[in-house]
């Protein structure tokens, strides 16, 4: 075998493990039920919610609690499916969380009845609003 | 009154440089094919017509500043990207927040590098302006903002705010001119950002050369003659790409705050990837000029390059990257355009390669192991293998919207633990990188067999173990990956340290180029080794106190809270956070808020006491203060050790409308760490939420409690004016002292107490930093006491992160040392050129 075939055959081999690594390592989108359901069944593998922060009738956000050091909060989302769920995070509340219109958590069930994120996402609404217009312009 | 001349200006220029890019590529077309009699009418109508586009691109650059510079906010541009308060240097920024400006600045830079190349390269003139003309006719059609029936081609930088915005006042008043605009995003306000965006499209721009070099050799069957000009270009364009990757994580070090340089994000892959293929390609065409072989790989890596920036933009401006990303564009719906641009360009260099592939010329020997050839091939196949791996899940979004525009529906998500999953392979193919580097040095500069190999390599061996092992046990590196980093960055340095000095010694500094950028390399590896393996967050809560009784006070808190003036352990010193500050223009430190008064215009204040530094007075009491960017508030925290003050650092805070808090870190500097500080949280005074009254009567000399703080009431005094209201003939005005003491400070509160006939006027303090407002409510002369009302919100206090940050200065060292590489290897290849074509070989 010549030495180009072999250096052939090992570029091929590290690309290969380095596909099946990603695919090991990629995250996937579930809802909080299907995320319960993995935990209970011993997969901890921290994976992406998408959803929305709880509201009350009135619009306003609800279930924002924040520890008395600061450094730390819960909140209460709603994935798209519907569910609700309590959320902890260990980081001091991301400035704008509760103008977010949609949060991605990416992390897993600590107990079947709280999620720890590791991650927050947030989209926040777009920066050019046509009441903010009217603010700006006054 | 509306100015739409500027615009109507702008909009023509853009149709003009459009139309004119097409006709300059059919004429350069003609040019190339023509025999050669007609040559010179077509060269010079050719450049007529570049030179027409040079200065419409000009013009439509010239007329989007003018708009921004001008204040013109009947622009959307100016409306969504500047604002009245903006200094000028960062109205340059605001040119290229938007997507459509920094096509601007990628057509300029085109411009600029294709007149340069019509002035030094005159025989590859036609093949190559064919290109750069059709690259611009791409570039300028996203701007052109032109609406055919459902198609919108492009997206208009000059379009009027009442044409983008679908807002009720424009149907009172189509005149409508707002007074200001939204501004500039803050995480731009900084210097980088000025410099950054220019030289990384610089980088992306000079892509182009040796890409338009190559598909010019192909198209004219030049297949070998190519790799002489597109050398030096590709290591310029190598070289800016460089520093704008670097100026780019420098600048997200000293403005964001995710806590480090380098963050794995889609964005930045995209720019690295480029480049790590660009480097390799420069290597396989070295290897080509000195002994003809690695042509093809040349050929294969200089298309990939040129497409990866192609890619890259479209990632970073399609929308793809969504969620996943900090710092993408919005979307302007420039999707398919950008597709249509990046798979033109393939189509075009793969069809030219694939047509021409038989007869580009190999070498059918094999590449001996102890040749050159064949480690610099393994080099660049290395250098591959990490964009690959970089590439692949950084694409996991664009996968998803494939399968999904197939009907499927594909969760994946891109890994959780970015930086984890990347360095888990960057940091080995890292180490095979540096170990070739040293290695394949010996053998560009002699001939080897295995025994002169190892006579050669001996000494640099031992020098680095012994290097490396006073490292290992100085850093304290026990971690077994990060001894082979060591050693294989430190054998790299001492490798190419060995060559660089003979190569002085026995030439000239010219070739130097190459070991430099190794050594640069391998300082890079070391500092970043360092600075992210060993970096050690110190700002864990160590006062004891545990706040609720669950399991998540065994997690470790990344974040401080200090309250004001309460002196904070985190590690080995005592931070104290001592308020809020603003920059004031002219004054070299920065002003305590306590002293300003806000007035409605802005950036302007009005002194409340006399702004003396070290014993020079800069502002009078009253005077008018010019404030720089009134929304940033610089939160002052002094460090001790042993009560001995250190240093203060102020990392700033913006909040911002638009996008809420927004913090910058400040780093403390020292020659072997830097101390990475930032707030990840700020009390919130305005409108604060007051508690219930608290009543307190006492009598003058009395101490007594307010909110927790020692307070003295020294006694009142009778005022015969008081500011901001006229007293008349039997007013009476007076005034309470109180001292309060909150640990080393004392401050003076001094509520005010007013009585006009009937009539009583209250003047009460709120001492915003305390979280207080007292009221003299009452006095009670029979008894000599006076009554207070007291309301509690909250003490003032920041959040704050700590990170040392071990070594960081080799990084940024070796940085520079490879940049100064890629220049002198820019210069040895230019000076060739230069000799070469004195001597009429070239022109």
């Amino acid at each position: 075998m010549k030495k180009g075939h072999l250096l052939g055959l090992g570029v091929i081999a590290v690309a290969i493990i380095i596909i099946i690594s990603m695919i090991g390592d990629a995250s996937t989108y579930e809802s909080f039920s299907t995320a319960k359901k993995m935990m209970l069944s011993g997969d901890e593998k921290p994976i992406h919610v998408v959803g929305e922060l709880k509201k009350a009738d009135n619009g306003n956000v609800e279930g924002i609690e924040v520890n008395p050091n600061k450094t730390s909060f819960y909140f209460m989302m709603v994935d798209n499916d519907g569910t609700e769920q309590k959320v902890f995070y260990n980081e001091p509340v991301p400035p704008d969380f509760a103008r977010a219109e949609q949060v991605v958590v990416i992390g897993s069930y600590k107990t079947e009845d709280l999620f720890v994120a590791d991650k927050i996402l947030m989209k926040c609404p777009s920066k050019y609003q046509e009441n903010d217009l009217a603010q700006a312009g006054m | 009154m509306i100015n739409t001349l500027i615009g109507n200006i702008g909009h023509f220029a853009v149709i003009l440089a459009f139309v004119t890019s097409l006709i300059t590529a059919y004429a350069y077309y003609q040019y190339t094919v023509v025999p050669e009699l007609e040559k010179p009418n077509w060269r010079r109508f050719s450049r007529i017509a570049f030179y027409i586009h040079s200065i419409a691109s000009f013009a439509i650059a010239f007329a989007l500043f003018e708009i921004i510079y001008n204040h013109r906010f009947e622009y959307f541009y100016a409306y969504s990207h500047s604002s009245m308060a903006l200094p000028v240097h960062y109205m340059i920024s605001s040119f290229w927040e938007g997507q459509e400006g920094s096509f601007i600045l990628w057509i300029f830079w085109n411009v600029v590098l294709g007149l340069v190349l019509i002035q030094t390269n005159k025989k590859w003139e036609g093949p190559v302006m064919v290109v750069f003309s059709l690259v611009q006719a791409f570039l300028v059609s996203m701007i052109l903002g032109v609406v055919i029936g459902d198609l919108k081609i492009g997206s208009s930088p000059f379009i009027l705010l009442r044409d983008a915005v679908n807002a009720p006042i424009f149907q009172l008043n189509p005149d409508f001119i707002p007074e200001d605009g939204t501004g500039l995003n803050p995480l731009l306000q900084n210097i980088w950002m000025v410099i950054h965006p220019p030289t990384l499209f610089l980088g992306y721009a000079s892509t182009l050369i040796p890409f338009a070099f190559l598909i010019g050799g192909l198209a004219t069957r030049k297949y070998t003659e190519w790799v002489r000009p597109a050398l030096p270009w590709a290591q310029f364009s190598a070289m800016i790409l460089g520093m704008g990757i670097i100026m780019g994580a420098y600048w997200a070090y000293v403005t964001l705050n995710f806590g480090g340089y380098w963050n794995w994000d889609p964005v930045e892959n995209a720019v690295y990837v480029p480049w790590l293929i660009l480097v390799a390609g420069i290597h396989t065409m070295i290897t080509f000029k000195k002994s003809s072989t690695a042509l093809k790989s040349s050929i294969v890596l200089i298309i990939a390059s040129f497409i990866l920036v192609l890619y890259a933009t479209f990632l970073v401006r399609s929308g793809v990257l969504g969620d996943s990303s900090v710092h993408s564009f919005t979307d302007l719906g420039l999707s398919g355009q950008l597709l249509i641009y990046m798979l033109f360009f393939l189509a075009v260099a793969i069809f030219l390669a694939a047509k021409h592939w038989k007869h580009i010329p190999t070498s059918e020997k094999e590449a001996d192991v102890y040749s050159r050839e064949f480690w610099i091939f393994i080099g660049a196949t290395t250098l591959a293998l990490m964009a690959f791996q970089v590439i692949l899940p950084t694409s996991i979004p664009v996968w998803n919207s494939i399968v999904e525009s197939f009907g499927g529906i594909s969760n994946i998500a891109p890994p959780v633990d970015q930086v984890g999953f990347y360095t888990k392979f960057q940091l080995w193919f890292a180490v095979v990188v540096a170990l070739l580097t040293a290695v394949g040095q010996y053998f560009w500069w002699n001939k080897m067999d295995a025994k002169t190999l190892r006579e050669a390599l001996v000494l640099p061996y031992i020098i680095s173990v012994l290097v490396s092992a006073f490292i290992i046990i100085a850093g304290k590196v026990f971690d077994i990956t990060y001894i082979i980093v060591v050693l294989a960055s430190v054998f790299t340095i001492v490798a190419n340290a060995t060559i660089l000095t003979r190569l002085i010694k026995k030439s000239t500094f010219k070739l130097a180029g190459g070991s430099l950028a190794h050594i640069g390399l391998g300082l890079i590896l070391i500092g970043t080794m360092f600075s992210s393996g060993y970096s050690e967050v110190i700002s864990q809560n160590m006062s004891g106190l545990v706040y609720s009784n669950s399991w998540e006070d065994e997690l470790n808190k990344e974040h401080v809270l200090l309250w004001i003036n309460k002196p904070t352990q985190i590690k080995e010193y005592t931070a104290i956070y001592r308020g809020r500050q603003k920059k004031v223009s002219g004054v070299p430190e920065l002003v305590p808020v306590k002293y300003l008064q806000e007035t409605d215009r802005v950036n302007e204040a009005i002194a409340k006491a006399d702004i003396v530094v070290r014993g020079k007075t800069y502002f009078q009491k009253g005077d008018v203060v010019p404030i720089v960017l009134e929304e940033n508030d610089y939160f002052r925290i002094d460090y001790y050790k042993e009560d001995e003050f250190q240093f203060s650092l102020n990392p700033m805070s913006q909040f911002n409308t638009a996008m809420g808090l927004i913090s910058s870190p400040d780093s403390r500097r020292f020659v072997n760490r830097d101390l990475y500080t930032f707030v990840s949280a700020i009390n919130d005074f305005e409108d604060p939420e007051w508690r219930d009254d608290e009543v307190y009567e006492v009598a003058p000399g009395d101490t007594f409690f307010i909110a927790d703080f020692v307070t003295n009431f020294e006694g009142g005094e009778v005022l015969t004016e008081v500011e901001g209201v006229p007293l008349f003939d039997g007013d009476v005005a007076v005034k309470a002292k109180l001292t309060v003491q909150d640990y080393d400070v004392e401050k003076r509160l001094e509520p005010i107490f007013i009585i006009r006939g009937q009539q009583v006027g209250r003047i009460p303090v709120v001492d915003t930093e305390l979280g207080v407002k007292v009221e003299l409510t009452n006095i009670v002369p029979e008894e000599n006491k006076f009554v207070f009302t007291v309301n509690r919100y909250q003490k003032d206090y920041v959040v704050l992160k700590a990170i040392i940050k071990p070594q960081i200065n080799i990084l940024w060292a070796g940085t520079i040392i490879m940049l100064i590489g890629f220049c002198v290897a820019i210069y040895r290849r230019y000076d060739e050129f230069k000799k070469m074509r004195d001597k009429g070989l070239e022109y």
